[in-house]
Order: structure tokens, then C-alpha cells, then sequence
């Protein structure tokens, strides 16, 4: 039985917002801008709570890094049922250059020292669609990995794991320790609800410094240059198909 | 008679009063009249289809999905409970806690917002007046509040459709700006919560005030925020779950303006007796980054006339902010009272920006924010009552602006501020012995009075009812400069407005269509990118929060007479008159999820059918610094 369970939550633009890039081109406007915890990592934080209310993990843990404001995304997770919360500092220029790669190093750092046997994480972040973190955690760990997962079953100390595939629905089952990251349909999230906010408020949030846990934040990757996406030119009425095979040969198409 | 008066109406208005509310009787009569036929004959085809499913107008414990839900709520207590995390709560909040923390009292302070954050929902032009926030913060600077544009330029102009007619502002007239800041509101409500977590206020971003709770005796005993988890057709979901109760020994309800809450106080008890109507209007605002050759920081800017007639009350702001980047906030305000059913307050601003005074100010600039909310126009005259056992009306909900200045941040800033010393006194008199189980706080309502907010608005009181006459705004305006400019609003008399604004319309086929130019794309945009700038989004799977009292009434009254206003008026696309799948008659469709919260339609509806009620929590626009 899984003792502990790492639930990583992220804090991103929340989906509603229209997004606007920068003057200077170099990132997206995030100022001021509406929040809201990552919809996959909601998901997870739900799955993770449904075992701890199965009795089959005893803690819950949520995860986050990022600046202070992460602290709120920390307290929805433990509104909806995590135990405690480790807010990661991360800010300002490190802030924005934080990838998959940092924070797999972080959750992997964490996970030994918390001695989690089991990483919840969303399959993606609505924000960077990296869909990376899951796999790169596990990877650092050694531990086997269900990703894509819209169903998790503990069975003894193995997990049985339905994973989303192109083809259809895969089934696996692997050792724990492991590694699980969650698809659309894994679970509808609960509300956090006022009562459980308030109650969330008394639990404890430890802050912890990514230098402590031994990680090297630099960024492989540089950011050239941040782009809208060419807006969409209107496109061509043709009268007959003649007229339409001839405009495509103009374009060098066929 | 009844055609007679019709025809010769337009010569002989500028008639008495009495005359003219004969005439509008008369019209009322001849109305109902129609409908009455209209309605008949809608009873005998096809059947209306259902469009709301909210609780409030079917009550769950007739329902036969609810049976067996546990339907228990979690309650709390606190000292005093704030709906609405605006500047006017977070004022008393904060005002609260400072006298608090100064005669070492504990008092436990909860503001519920239905806002994902503090400021989301906020959005105003806008011109702040320092006054309130000078007696709240005389440090204001220091902390950092974003006042960061001092107003340098003050224009006014009257518009024709190609010209521009500028107006001097003398010093003493209501528009004058010296000393006041462009403010990005949403920043400065922002600012306003953080001060107020740091004196120790519980704020609770996301949870909505649904239910004015009631103890045995009347009193009001608080309030429970909304549940949540119920599904589009009003049947329990698995993930439902019930809202909360705060119980409070006062509740202040500081909804802003058309408050859902404050609307079923008044009915309850009674607040209204000794008052006029409320009368509003609608602003729309955008927010824009223009090319930096053309941006005047401290420019102060407002006009009226172009393109509304000079019956129709309205007129436009443009303002420079200085923040670092060339940013204006601009926008276009519309009286509710207008008379056109054709009239849509969108197009019109759209309109406006092309006038060639303004679109060089946006040639090359881009377009990075919109929304919409009702303000209050009724100043003194339509002030209720503001105090009943166990709550009090706070800002802009019972309405204190200042109409001539376009200011009520002030107002609704120096109410909170002195709801919260009167309840303060109140609750730490040992003396104290209430009737009610819920404090009545009556002293709040002596002390408004007593005030620089109460004399502000005695003194323009006038100036908005002065618009109701043959010349409309010319005649307004002559009225301000002779009145107000000279007299300071110290004539004896007070003007009446003209009744509720969902009265006004006139039948459609009394009034003209306008014809509106379409949107370039460049200038002016269409409906539904706009409302995308705003960032509305609500949980999908939830019942419609604007309910319909009646199903059957927007086609059978609002469509039939008034050809269906609720599809102009709406600043977010919510309202859509479609055809009906068989093909014959329309319906209703309205998109729940594009409202931006801004009350125009249970102010505007002729019908009075429609009934705002808040969504879940952390639903509507997601503003920022608006």
C-alpha cells in the first residue's frame, strides 16, 4: 500500500483568458491576469484524494513551484482534500525560464526525501502543452510510469493503469513505486468549497528552497521570441471545380 | 384620443407634468391592451419551450430529483459579514479592523466576493477623488496604492457627426478633474484587499452570496454563499454540494449597483417607501495600447451628443493613462431611460469611436480589454432606506454617485467607511440592548446624512432630471451652468426622475431602426470578440442565473412589442431570438455562460421578467484592471 502520494499542482492563465504577448515579444502579459489551478492537475488532486478516502495511501501531499501566489493554488489542492502542501520558491527570472526539466529534477528530489511511493501529476500543463514532467520524473526516479491514465486501480502492491492511447484504451499494470499522470476522463474534480477553504487555511504549508534539495535551476532551453499566431487570412470562393483544380495548381499545390 | 395624443405628443411635450403622465398612462393602458391580445393568441400554439430551471423559480423541495439530498449547510460565525469585496466593503472592512486593532477589540470581519479574485468584477472609467481614500490610507502613497496618473488635461466637447464643439470647463463646474488620479480600478480594489488581509480580514474570492438568511424575529442573521454541482436542468449532480452559512451579529451588502440580494431586501423590508426609483445606465469600456505619438498621459477627456440624440442620455469618456506603456481607457455610457427599443448601447460605442475627434487617438493601436456594468443615476432622490435590523446597504448598491463628475468610488469608499464606525460602536457598547437579534444600526444612515456624501449629492441632485425636457441634453446643460455652476444646487426644489427605466420603451413600431455601420475590425469589432476580450467564462453544466419569471413572456411581450430590446441591450451576446426547430415562431436562447455580470437586463427588461441571481462562484468576467 502507498503510504504517501505527491500530487504536483500548477499554477497557469486560466483558460477562459484571452492571452496577449508582450510588447517586447519576450513572454506572454501574466500580471494581474486570472489564475487557476492547471485542469489536469485538478483531476489529479482528485484522484489522489479518492484513494486517500479508499484508505489505500495515507497522506496526500500537494506540490507546486513558483512564487508566492503558488501558495493559493496549494490551498485549493488542500481544499479539496491534500493534507499538506510544499510551496517550491521559484521567482522572477528562474520563474519564467522553469520547464518540465527543473521541475521533474524538483519532484524527483522531493519524492526521496518525502519518501512518496506514489507521483500523481497532470498530463500536461494548459499553459506550455509540454506533456513532459510525468515521464521526465520517472525517468530520474527509475520508477515505471501510467500515463494518459483514465483509470487507476491499486491492486496489492501493483497499479493497474487504463491508459488513453491513440489506438484506443491500453491496459498495464506496474510495480510500485510509480509515476501517474492524468488524462481528461480519469475523474470529474470536486468543488473546494467555502468550509473546506477555511479548514484549508489551519493546514500547513512547508516553503522550501529548490537550492536545498540539491537542484540546478538553469534552463537548457532560450526563448528567442514570442509570437500571436498569424492571424487567419480569409480564404478563396471558387464557382466550378475546373476553377478550383486551376487555383490550386496556381499555388503549387498539385 | 389615444391617436390624437400620439400624433400631436411630439408639439405639444413640453407640456406640465401632470399632462405628460397622463399621456404615459394612457400609453401604459394602450400597452397592456395589446398584450393581453398578443398573449391569447399565443396560448393557442405551440407550447412554450422551457428555457429557465433554477431553483429560485422551481423550488427544489416540490421537486421529485431532489428527494433524499441532504440539504444541511455548514454555518459559521463571524462579527460582521461583507457581501461584495468592491471599494466600498473592502472600505468598511478595512475600517472596521482599523478601529479594531486601535481600541485592542477582537472582531472576526469576512467579505465574501463572487469574483475568482479581488478586482475581477470591477469596472468603472475611472476619475478617482482622493477624499475617501485620503481619510482611510493618509498614507496612501507610501503603501503603494496604483494612483500613478495625475490628472494634467481636462477637455469636454459636444459632438455632431463630423464635428467637434469644445466646451471650457470652468473651475466650480461638476467635471473638473484637478487633483484627482485615472485609476485602473481593478488594480485599486485589488491594492484595497491586499491592505485589508494585511489588517486581518478574511476574504473569500470565489464564493457568492446566493441567500439572505433570517432569524425568527426578521433580522437578517446572514447570509449563505451558493451551491454548487447542479446541473443544467436543475437536477443534483454527483460532485453537489451546499453553500455555507455566515452568520453575522451585521451584515453589510455592498453588491454595486442593481444588487440581486439588495433587490430582495428592498421587497422584504421595504426600503423603498420613501424613495424614487432607481435610475441607471449602462457603460461599456475598452481598453486600448495606441501608438506612443498619440498618447497624452493625465488626458482627461468627455464628450456628448454624436451619435446619440439629444433625448438620449449619454456620452463618452477617453482617458490617458500614465503606467509605463501607452494605455487609454475609453468608454461610452447610455441612460437606461432611452425610448428606442432599436437602440443598442454596444453598437453605439462602436459607432462613437470612429467619430474623426477620436479613431486617430486609435489608428495603430490594438484592443486589449472590454466590458460592461450598470451604474446608478438616481442620486438623491433615489436613495433608500439604508439600514434594517441586522444589515445595512453599502456603495453603489443603494447608489451614491455623483452623476455630474461620472465619480461614485468616493461615495461608495466614505460609506463603508461610516457603516463600519457606527456598527463598530454599536457592537463594543457594553450597553447594549438590541430588540432584534440582528443589530439595526440606524445610527449609520444619521451619520451618511450628516456628511460631505450627502451634500455632495443634495447639491446635484437636479442635474440628471433636468435632461427630461423638450431640448433634452441642451437643456440639461443650460440647467447645469445656470444652477449649479451659480447657485451650487441650492435652488428650493428637487426635480423627480421619470420612473423606472424598464418603463421607457416605447412599441417598436413607434420607433425607428437604426441603422448601425459594421464593425472594420480595426476600430470598432463585433459583439462576440469583445465579449471574448473579457474573459467571461462559467461553469457550463449549471442552470441559466438569468431566469425568466414566465417562459412564455420575452416572445409573447418582449419580442411582440418591443421587437425583443434584451437582444440590443445585452453587452455580452447573452440574449438570441432564434427560430424554432419546427419552423414556425421564435424563442429565447440565452447564453448563460457569455454574461458579464453587468444587470443591464433585470434593470431594462419592459417586461420585468428577467431576474438576475449570481452563478456559481468564481464565474463571470475575469477583468484585469478594468
Amino acid at each position: 500500500m502507498a503510504a504517501r502520494v505527491l500530487v504536483g499542482v500548477k499554477r497557469v492563465i486560466d483558460y477562459a483568458v484571452k492571452i496577449r504577448v508582450k510588447p517586447d515579444n519576450t513572454g506572454v502579459v501574466t500580471d494581474g491576469v486570472k489564475h487557476s489551478m492547471n485542469p489536469f492537475c485538478e483531476i489529479a488532486v482528485e484522484e489522489a484524494v479518492r484513494l486517500k478516502e479508499k484508505k489505500l495511501v495515507k497522506e496526500v501531499v500537494a506540490v507546486s513551484c513558483g512564487p508566492q501566489q503558488v501558495q493559493e493554488t496549494i490551498r485549493t489542492a488542500l481544499a479539496m482534500g491534500a493534507d499538506r502542501g510544499i510551496h517550491v520558491e521559484v521567482s522572477g527570472k528562474d520563474y519564467d525560464s522553469l520547464g518540465p526539466l527543473q521541475v521533474s529534477k524538483i519532484l524527483a528530489a522531493l519524492a526521496k526525501k518525502e519518501e512518496a511511493s506514489l507521483i500523481i501529476l497532470g498530463k500536461q500543463a494548459i499553459d506550455d502543452d509540454c506533456n513532459q514532467t510525468g515521464q521526465m520524473t520517472a525517468a530520474l526516479l527509475d520508477w515505471p510510469q501510467g500515463t494518459f491514465a483514465s483509470e487507476v486501480a491499486v491492486e496489492g502492491d501493483k497499479l493497474k493503469v487504463i491508459r488513453e492511447v491513440d489506438g484506443g484504451l491500453e491496459t498495464i499494470k506496474i510495480n510500485l513505486p510509480a509515476v501517474v499522470t492524468a488524462d481528461l476522463r480519469l475523474n470529474t474534480p470536486r468543488y473546494a468549497t467555502l468550509p473546506n477553504i477555511m479548514k484549508a487555511k489551519k493546514k500547513k504549508i512547508t516553503n522550501v528552497k529548490p537550492g536545498d534539495l540539491g537542484v540546478d535551476l538553469t534552463s537548457r532551453l532560450e526563448v528567442l521570441r514570442v509570437d500571436e499566431p498569424p492571424q487567419r487570412q480569409a480564404g478563396v470562393k471558387v464557382e466550378t471545380v475546373e476553377d478550383l483544380v486551376g487555383k490550386l495548381k496556381e499555388a503549387g499545390r498539385i | 384620443w389615444l391617436k390624437i395624443s400620439r400624433y400631436m405628443a411630439p408639439f405639444i411635450l413640453p407640456l406640465t407634468r401632470i399632462t405628460r403622465r397622463c399621456i404615459r398612462a394612457l400609453k401604459a393602458v394602450q400597452t397592456e391592451h395589446v398584450a393581453a391580445q398578443v398573449y391569447t393568441r399565443r396560448c393557442f400554439s405551440a407550447p412554450v419551450p422551457r428555457v429557465t430551471s433554477h431553483y429560485t423559480i422551481y423550488p427544489r423541495d416540490k421537486d421529485p430529483r431532489w428527494e433524499g439530498v441532504d440539504m444541511e449547510r455548514f454555518a459559521d460565525e463571524a462579527d460582521v459579514v461583507i457581501v461584495g469585496g468592491g471599494p466600498a466593503g473592502l472600505s468598511a472592512a478595512i475600517r472596521l479592523k482599523q478601529l479594531a486593532n486601535q481600541h485592542e477589540k477582537e472582531l472576526r470581519v469576512c467579505v465574501v466576493e463572487k469574483a475568482s479574485q479581488i478586482g475581477a468584477h470591477t469596472l468603472s472609467g475611472a476619475c478617482l477623488e482622493p477624499t475617501a481614500l485620503n481619510e482611510l490610507f493618509p498614507d496612501w502613497k507610501e503603501r503603494g496604492a496604483p494612483l500613478n496618473t495625475q490628472v494634467t488635461e481636462d477637455k469636454f466637447a459636444i459632438l455632431t457627426e463630423k464635428y467637434r464643439i469644445p466646451v471650457p470647463i470652468l473651475p466650480g463646474l461638476p467635471m473638473n478633474n484637478h487633483g484627482n488620479y485615472i485609476v485602473r480600478l481593478g488594480h485599486f480594489v485589488r491594492w484595497l484587499g491586499e491592505q485589508a488581509e494585511e489588517l486581518g480580514v478574511e476574504l473569500y474570492p470565489g464564493y457568492a452570496a446566493a441567500e439572505v438568511l433570517f432569524h425568527e424575529d426578521g433580522s437578517v442573521k446572514g447570509i449563505a454563499t451558493n451551491d454548487v454541482g447542479i446541473a443544467k436542468d436543475g437536477s443534483p449532480k454527483d460532485v453537489f454540494e451546499r453553500g455555507m452559512e455566515l452568520h453575522a451579529k451585521v451584515t453589510l451588502f455592498g453588491e454595486g449597483c442593481h444588487g440581486h440580494l439588495a433587490k430582495q431586501l428592498y421587497k422584504h423590508f421595504n426600503l423603498r417607501e420613501g424613495c424614487e426609483p432607481q435610475t441607471y445606465a449602462i457603460g461599456l469600456k475598452e481598453l486600448w495600447l495606441i501608438d506612443e505619438k498619440k498618447w497624452r498621459p493625465g488626458r482627461v477627456e468627455h464628450s456628448v451628443g454624436w451619435p446619440l440624440n439629444r433625448n438620449t442620455y449619454g456620452g463618452s469618456f477617453l482617458y490617458h493613462l500614465n503606467e509605463g506603456e501607452p494605455l487609454v481607457a475609453l468608454g461610452f455610457v447610455v441612460g437606461l431611460d432611452y425610448t428606442n427599443p432599436y437602440l443598442s448601447p454596444f453598437r453605439e460605442f462602436q459607432r462613437w469611436k470612429h467619430h474623426p475627434s477620436i479613431a486617430p487617438t486609435l489608428e495603430g493601436g490594438s484592443r486589449i480589454a472590454y466590458g460592461a456594468r450598470a451604474l446608478n443615476e438616481g442620486g438623491f432622490q433615489s436613495v433608500p432606506k439604508l439600514t434594517f435590523p441586522g444589515g445595512t446597504l453599502i456603495g453603489c448598491s443603494p447608489g451614491f454617485m455623483n452623476v455630474p463628475k461620472i465619480k461614485g468610488t468616493h461615495t461608495a469608499m466614505k460609506s463603508g467607511m461610516l457603516a463600519a464606525e457606527a456598527i463598530f460602536s454599536k457592537l463594543t457598547d457594553e450597553s447594549l440592548q438590541s430588540e432584534t437579534t440582528g443589530i439595526y444600526v440606524p445610527e449609520y444612515e444619521q451619520s451618511l446624512k450628516n456628511s460631505w456624501v450627502w451634500k455632495e449629492l443634495h447639491a446635484v441632485r437636479n442635474i440628471r432630471p433636468s435632461f427630461h425636457n423638450y431640448f433634452g441634453l441642451y437643456g440639461g446643460m443650460l440647467y447645469t451652468g445656470i444652477f449649479y455652476w451659480i447657485l451650487r444646487g441650492k435652488e428650493p426644489w428637487t426635480l423627480k426622475h421619470c420612473g423606472m427605466d424598464s418603463a421607457q420603451l416605447k412599441p417598436a413600431k413607434e420607433c425607428t431602426p437604426i441603422e448601425y455601420p459594421k464593425p472594420d475590425g480595426k476600430i470598432s469589432f463585433d459583439l462576440l470578440s469583445s465579449v471574448a476580450l473579457s474573459g467571461t467564462n462559467h461553469e457550463h453544466d449549471q442552470p441559466p442565473h438569468l431566469t425568466l419569471k414566465d417562459d412564455g413572456v420575452p416572445v409573447a411581450q418582449n419580442l411582440a412589442i418591443y421587437d425583443g430590446p434584451e437582444q440590443r441591450f445585452c453587452p455580452a451576446g447573452v440574449y438570441e431570438f432564434v427560430p424554432l426547430e419546427s419552423g414556425e415562431g421564435m424563442r429565447l436562447q440565452i447564453n448563460a455562460q457569455n454574461c458579464v455580470h453587468c444587470k443591464t437586463c433585470d434593470i431594462k427588461d419592459p417586461s420585468q421578467n428577467i431576474n438576475w441571481v449570481v452563478p456559481e462562484g468564481s464565474g463571470g468576467p475575469a477583468y484585469n484592471g478594468m
